[in-house]
This record gives C-alpha cells, sequence and structure tokens, in this order.
C-alpha cells in the first residue's frame, strides 16, 4: 500500500466537483443550497476561484445559467439540492433542450443507501430528468465522479449542445477517493458527434444554389450555437451569394438586421417577404434550424416548389418534419465554411435582379406597419423608442414570452449573434428576467434589458432580489397590458372574443414592487414620457423596473392563421374584425 | 394538381406502416433501458416487441433488439433519435440489411386429457416443439422459430387447453459472416 495521504489528488467528492469546475474554466455557478449539497457549498465557502449567484429560486437559476451561455457561448452550471431543488429544474433543463443551451446541472442526492426509501427531500432526479436532458448520470463511487463531471462537460458543450445533469448523493460527497484531470477517455467512445459534413453532398449543395432561380437562406439557433465564426460564414455566404436570408426566432442576429439581403424573421409571426419569400422559392438553404411548426405552417403547403438543403449537426433533424432533398450533418460553421469554399471556386453569383424585384414588392406592404397614437403608447412603439435609444451601445435583450417577445423579434434590429436570449422551442414565461441575471454575470458592464410582459415577469419576479444582492443592473421593461397578451389574441381570434382568465385583476404597483426590492422602479403612461423615462433607465447603474403601459387590446401582426400556408398571412391592415373571423374559421388548433 | 419538386410531410403521412426490427448496441450501464423505453413512449412510437440480454460482458455491451411499426419517416426518425443517444454505439435496420434472421422462443402450457393431450403432442412434434416439462394432465412446450410460427402454434394449442404463454421477444442477427 502506498501512502495517499499526500496525493494532492485524493479529495473528497465535494471537492472534486469544485475542483471540475475549475478545470473546466467556469467562473460562475447559479444555484441554491439544501442539505444533499452542504458538503459542496462548504467546499464552495473555502475557495475563491468560482463565484456563487444565489438565486431565489431554482428555475431562476437554470434560466440565469441559460442566459448566461446563450450570451457566451459557454456552458452555463447550476448547483441545487435534491427533490424540490432538482425538480424546480425541470423547466429551465427543458427549456435549454428545446433551445439546445449547453447547461450543466449539479444536484444533491440523498445519501446513497437511502435512495428508493422516500427518504426527506428524496426524488428519482435521473428518471424525472431523462427526458428533459441530453444525458444525465446518477454517480454511486466517488471514483467514477471526475470521470462522469468531465464527461459532461464534454457532452453539454460538443454536437448539438444541450442540458446534462449530474445527481452526486450525499455520501459520495463525502467520500475520498482519486481525482483526474480531464482526458478523452472520460467520454463514452459511443458518443461521436459529426462536425465535418460529407463533401459529396456539399458539392451537391453548391450545385443548386448556383442555378437557383429563387432562392433564400433560412438560417436557425444552430449557426449561433455554433460560434462567432460560423455568423462570419454565414455573412460571407449572403455576400457571395447574393440570397436573401430569412431567420427562425433563435437566430436572429447571426445576419444583421441592418443588412440589404434581411428579409426579417420568418414564421407565424414573421414578416409577409420573409413568409412569401419562403413560399415561393426554388432553392431553400437550411442553415441550423429545424422546420419547426410555427416556421412551416402548414406542412403540406410549406414552400411546395422548392429544393431543400438542410445543414444540421443532427441527424435525428434531418426529414423529422419536411423532406428535404439535400441533408448535410454537421456543425453549421464548418460545413458554411466548406459550402462558401467550394461555391467560391465552382460557382457564380446567380443572376437574381427578377427574384429581389418580387421581393422588392412583397417589402413594399410593410407588414409591420402599424397606426400611430399619440395618447396612449403602442407595444411596438415602445420596442421601436427602446433600440433608438440603446443603439450603439453594448446591449442584450432577454424576453419573456408571448406577446411582447414576438413584437420585440420584430421591432428590435439584432446586428451582432449572442446578442438576443429568448424562450423559443418551449416557450417559458418567467424566462426573461433570471436570464437577464445570467447574461449581466457575464457581462457586467453591458446594458441587458429583459423586455417583459406584465403575465410573465410575474412567475420569476423574485430574482429582482438576486438582481439586488449582485449588483447586477439589469433593466426590467415590462409591456404592460394588463392581459397575458397572446392568450387574449387567441382567444380573440379563435374563441368568440370570450377571454377566459386572461386578464390581471390585480396587478401589482411595479414601482413600488421595485422600492421594495430596493432597486429602482419607472413608469412611462403617456407617448410624450417615453423617450425620457427610457433614457433615464439607461443611466441608472441599478435594476431597474419600468413599468410601460401600453395599449390594453393591440394583436400581433402579421399572423399566419391555424392551417395556412405562409403565402396566406393576415396583414395588420387587412385584419379587420370581418377578415379576421373570416381567416380563422378553419379551426381552433393554432397548436 | 401540380406534383410538387419534393415531397411532403402530410403525404408520407398516407404511407402504410412498415414493420422494422432494429438491433441496438449498447453501453449495459444503469437507466439505459429505461433511456431506450422512454424514448419510444415519450415520442409516440411503437414497440411491438422488445428483447435485451448483455452480450459482450467484457465490455460492457447490451444488444437490445426492437420490432417497431411506423411509416418510413417515423421508422427514419426512431433510428436517428436513438443513434444520437450517449450509450447508443450502433443502430442496425434489420429489416433493410434484407438477410437477417428472426427468432422467439416461447414456453406454452397446455393443459387436458384424451383426445386433446394426444392431439397436443402431435401438433407439437409437428412443429419441432419439445416437451420441457410434464405432469398426467399438462405438458410445457418449448418452441423457437419466427413469430408467427410461435403465434400459430399458440392459436392450435388455444383449443386444446392452453393455460398460459411465455415469449421471450425478438431476437435477430445477420446472415453471413459480418457482424453489426
Amino acid at each position: 500500500m502506498t501512502d495517499k495521504s499526500h496525493d494532492p489528488n485524493q479529495m473528497t467528492g465535494a471537492a472534486m466537483i469544485v475542483r471540475a469546475l475549475i478545470d473546466h474554466g467556469v467562473q460562475h455557478v447559479f444555484g441554491y443550497p439544501g442539505g444533499a449539497v452542504l458538503p459542496i457549498y462548504d467546499e464552495i465557502f473555502q475557495q475563491s476561484e468560482v463565484e456563487h449567484i444565489l438565486v431565489r429560486h431554482e428555475q431562476g437559476a437554470g434560466h440565469a445559467a441559460e442566459g448566461y451561455a446563450r450570451s457566451t457561448g459557454k456552458p452555463g452550471v447550476v448547483l441545487v439540492t435534491s427533490g424540490p431543488g432538482a425538480t424546480n429544474m425541470v423547466t429551465p433543463l427543458t427549456d435549454a433542450l428545446m433551445d439546445s443551451i449547453p447547461l450543466v446541472c449539479i444536484t444533491g442526492q440523498v445519501p446513497t443507501h437511502l435512495i428508493g426509501n422516500d427518504a426527506f427531500q428524496e426524488c428519482d432526479t435521473v428518471g424525472i430528468t431523462r427526458p428533459a436532458t441530453k444525458h444525465n448520470w446518477l454517480v454511486r463511487d466517488v471514483n467514477d465522479l471526475a470521470r462522469v463531471l468531465h464527461e459532461a462537460f464534454y457532452v453539454a458543450t460538443t454536437g448539438r449542445p444541450g442540458p446534462v445533469l449530474v445527481d452526486v448523493p450525499k455520501d459520495v460527497q463525502f467520500a475520498t477517493g482519486t481525482y483526474h484531470p480531464p482526458r478523452k477517455s472520460d467520454v463514452h467512445i459511443s458518443y461521436t458527434p459529426r462536425v465535418k459534413g460529407d463533401a459529396t453532398q456539399i458539392r451537391k449543395a453548391v450545385a443548386l444554389l448556383a442555378n437557383a432561380k429563387r432562392p433564400v437562406i433560412y438560417s436557425g439557433g444552430g449557426v449561433i450555437n455554433s460560434g462567432p465564426e460560423a455568423a462570419q460564414l454565414l455573412r460571407q455566404l449572403v455576400e457571395a451569394t447574393g440570397f436573401p436570408i430569412t431567420s427562425t426566432l433563435m437566430g436572429l442576429g447571426a445576419y444583421p438586421a441592418s443588412g440589404p439581403n434581411w428579409l426579417g424573421m420568418l414564421g407565424m409571426h414573421g414578416t409577409y417577404e420573409a413568409n412569401m419569400t419562403m413560399h415561393d422559392c426554388d432553392v431553400m438553404l437550411c442553415v441550423g434550424a429545424r422546420f419547426d411548426d410555427r416556421i412551416t405552417g402548414r406542412v403540406d403547403a410549406f414552400s411546395p416548389g422548392s429544393k431543400k438543403i438542410h445543414i444540421d449537426i443532427d441527424p435525428s433533424s434531418i426529414n423529422k418534419n419536411i423532406r428535404v432533398d439535400v441533408p448535410i450533418i454537421g456543425d453549421a460553421g464548418n460545413v458554411l465554411g466548406d459550402l462558401l469554399q467550394v461555391f467560391k471556386a465552382e460557382a457564380k453569383k446567380p443572376d437574381i435582379k427578377a427574384w429581389w424585384q418580387q421581393i422588392a414588392q412583397w417589402r413594399a406592404r410593410n407588414s409591420l406597419s402599424y397606426r400611430k397614437n399619440n395618447d396612449i403608447i403602442l407595444p411596438q412603439y415602445a420596442i421601436q423608442r427602446l433600440f433608438e435609444l440603446t443603439r450603439g451601445k453594448d446591449t442584450y435583450i432577454t424576453t419573456e414570452v408571448g406577446q411582447h417577445q414576438m413584437w420585440a423579434a420584430q421591432f428590435f434590429g439584432f446586428e451582432e449573434p449572442h446578442r438576443w436570449m429568448t424562450s423559443g422551442g418551449l416557450g417559458t414565461m418567467g424566462y426573461g428576467l433570471p436570464a437577464a441575471v445570467g447574461v449581466q454575470v457575464a457581462h457586467p458592464d453591458s446594458l441587458v434589458i429583459d423586455i417583459a410582459g406584465d403575465a410573465s415577469v410575474q412567475m420569476t419576479i423574485q430574482e429582482m432580489s438576486t438582481a439586488v444582492q449582485f449588483e447586477l443592473p439589469i433593466k426590467i421593461f415590462i409591456l404592460n397590458n394588463q392581459y397575458m397578451g397572446m392568450v387574449r389574441q387567441w382567444q380573440q381570434l379563435l374563441h368568440g372574443n370570450r377571454l377566459s382568465h386572461s386578464y390581471s385583476e390585480a396587478l401589482p404597483d411595479f414601482v413600488k414592487l421595485a422600492e421594495a426590492y430596493g432597486c429602482v422602479g419607472l413608469r412611462a403612461a403617456k407617448p410624450s414620457d417615453l423617450d425620457g423615462a427610457i433614457k433615464e433607465m439607461i443611466s441608472i447603474k441599478r435594476p431597474v423596473l419600468f413599468d410601460c403601459r401600453v395599449a390594453a387590446l393591440e394583436n400581433c401582426f402579421p399572423m399566419i392563421p391555424s392551417g395556412k400556408a405562409h403565402n396566406e398571412m393576415l396583414l395588420p391592415e387587412e385584419a379587420t374584425d370581418e377578415a379576421t373571423a373570416k381567416a380563422f374559421s378553419g379551426g381552433k388548433a393554432l397548436v | 394538381m401540380n406534383q410538387p419538386a419534393s415531397a411532403y410531410f402530410l403525404e408520407e403521412r398516407h404511407d402504410p406502416n412498415e414493420t422494422h426490427t432494429l438491433s441496438v448496441l449498447v453501453q449495459n450501464e444503469p437507466g439505459v433501458l429505461a433511456r431506450v423505453i422512454g424514448l419510444f413512449s415519450g415520442r409516440g412510437y411503437n414497440i411491438e416487441s422488445l428483447t435485451v440480454s448483455e452480450t459482450e460482458s467484457q465490455k460492457h455491451l447490451s444488444r437490445i433488439t426492437i420490432v417497431t411499426t411506423g411509416t418510413p419517416m417515423v421508422i427514419q426518425q426512431i433510428k436517428h433519435q436513438l443513434d444520437r443517444m450517449i450509450p447508443v454505439y450502433r443502430v442496425v435496420d434489420m429489416t433493410l440489411t434484407g438477410s437477417s434472421i428472426e427468432r422467439e422462443l416461447a414456453m406454452v402450457k397446455v393443459r387436458g386429457g384424451g383426445d386433446h393431450r394426444v392431439e397436443a403432442l402431435r401438433l407439437a412434434d409437428a412443429f419441432r416443439a419439445r416437451v420441457i416439462d410434464a405432469t398426467t394432465e399438462s405438458f410445457v412446450f418449448e418452441i423457437t422459430g419466427n413469430s408467427s410460427k410461435i403465434s400459430q402454434f399458440i392459436d392450435l394449442m388455444r383449443p386444446l387447453g392452453l393455460v398460459e404463454v411465455s415469449r421471450t421477444g425478438v431476437a435477430a442477427i445477420t446472415r453471413g459472416p459480418e457482424g453489426m
């Protein structure tokens, strides 16, 4: 027997966890203590390399880590306790899975000998989170812990990124074992995500692109996830081909909103020109998007005349919703690089002047227009003013879910990737405020604004307290219409305007609430007050709750009605009561 | 109707269901079967038959054989969804290899006397089922074959005093010298 007492790699499980975080370059952990993680919190207390951000609810920790990850490209790390700590993480884990956000969640678990006994704060964490994670582990032996933690980081950040969870029983945290730094053999040999695209398929894609008469590029969150280089390559491809480009909600910022080829977002609340271009195109290049049902509208009428090229790192995204002609499995950036090289070597910029003329006609419909109002703040106007007054600043935007989210996507122009954090796939109300906390932790000197709704923001409002404690000057810009606006809109359009439980009778006074939390409350109720109040909000170096009183019954347009195709959009100027009733007569099933 | 350049999803939905046998090689670790089954239940796929056992204990490898039904698009999804799971090494569609052998084993308990007992024995012989347990009033037969042969045998035993059946589910392997 060798004496291991002086071996620096001999340590407790709890110490291994902190050591592994340091070895993976983790600077911030979002978490909440509890009985089953106390040994880890004891280790955190005794070091200074990893900073712990104490949230007010575990869901807040998860969304904060998502915001952190999305704005930095690094994995977000969460530490929570067993039982309710773990179950409160189910929503952010699922959210991160749907939007492919790398998260590493460490949960405490009751001691191994109590597992299965319905012990205090016990739950089947790996069972509950299995469908909510890319992969998860229960570590029963402290000597497996280092390997599992290293694998967890690898799995979360490679291939299609996603959330992972490591469940560590309390006795394993106390037990002493051998730690090792990250090494290649830590990873399952069965896990081999494909990065490089097939050269033959890329050639086929280039041949289609080179001969296109009515092309479109449709990019998504995969381009953002791939890293800033992918966004640069996408821009170069747009430049080299001269093609129009649209994007999903998750992909905003990969191509600049001020770029000449930008069509705006596509999909249910996308622009008329983006959806018409998708519908009538002859060649579609989809990069890092997944033909989600909010994008396609009616699938059997989705872009009926086009050849479709689909670049995705996840083979299961191919042909899931829409049959494509040229699938290319690989990392968006890697494939875009190869594609661009082949295109430049073998193809010339196709002449698509006629196509651009057609697109100009669609653009002229001005599908995002809205009637001006001098007395009441319209939500679209509020976002436009917020955008104008933050232009040129180092700004990050998060959102909650609902009408305000769609208006933010429509009216806030994103010039760079990683600047837009929103819950796309899962549509989690309450995402934006904690996400803003996470973004501000990663970018302490930047302007971080959560564009919120009065209903969503109340789901995680307690995280204002986190912002105050850690001096995170987040700005919560609430478009307050006193309704769950999107629910009300659907009830109006689809359910005979029977507004069942979509009105908040008893909203808090957000200004007083802000003061109660120890932050700053601002309010604007008239268009003439708005600019001044926004400027004041920006100038305050503390957390702000901004109560922006907007028109209560404004609807979000344009919109693809249920069961309709891209070329059957309802535009704002056409949305008379009669036209709306007719457009939605087909059915009540938007979901 | 103009035929578009690409096929559509809705057209695919009218495709008839196909039955496919998938062999899935996985790392034998806790929860791996729950992951596979959870995938099927969570995404609404069918499991007609499921057989699991460790096949290489040194490497901790298990082989899962799944018989499933779905449209060609769904079958493709199932394979991709299985393949992207971390502990899954390989997914092989045995039905597409065109030359796979499928076998299932069943134990069939039959109770009765007189002519029924004689007839059961005679049919068992015809099906090459073996008697692995006998009392004066019952037999347990062991029968191996493809699933339809076993189902046929069970149907024949029903009027002769069928008590119960235990089936293993399908195991499959390709013909020829190559492994999966």
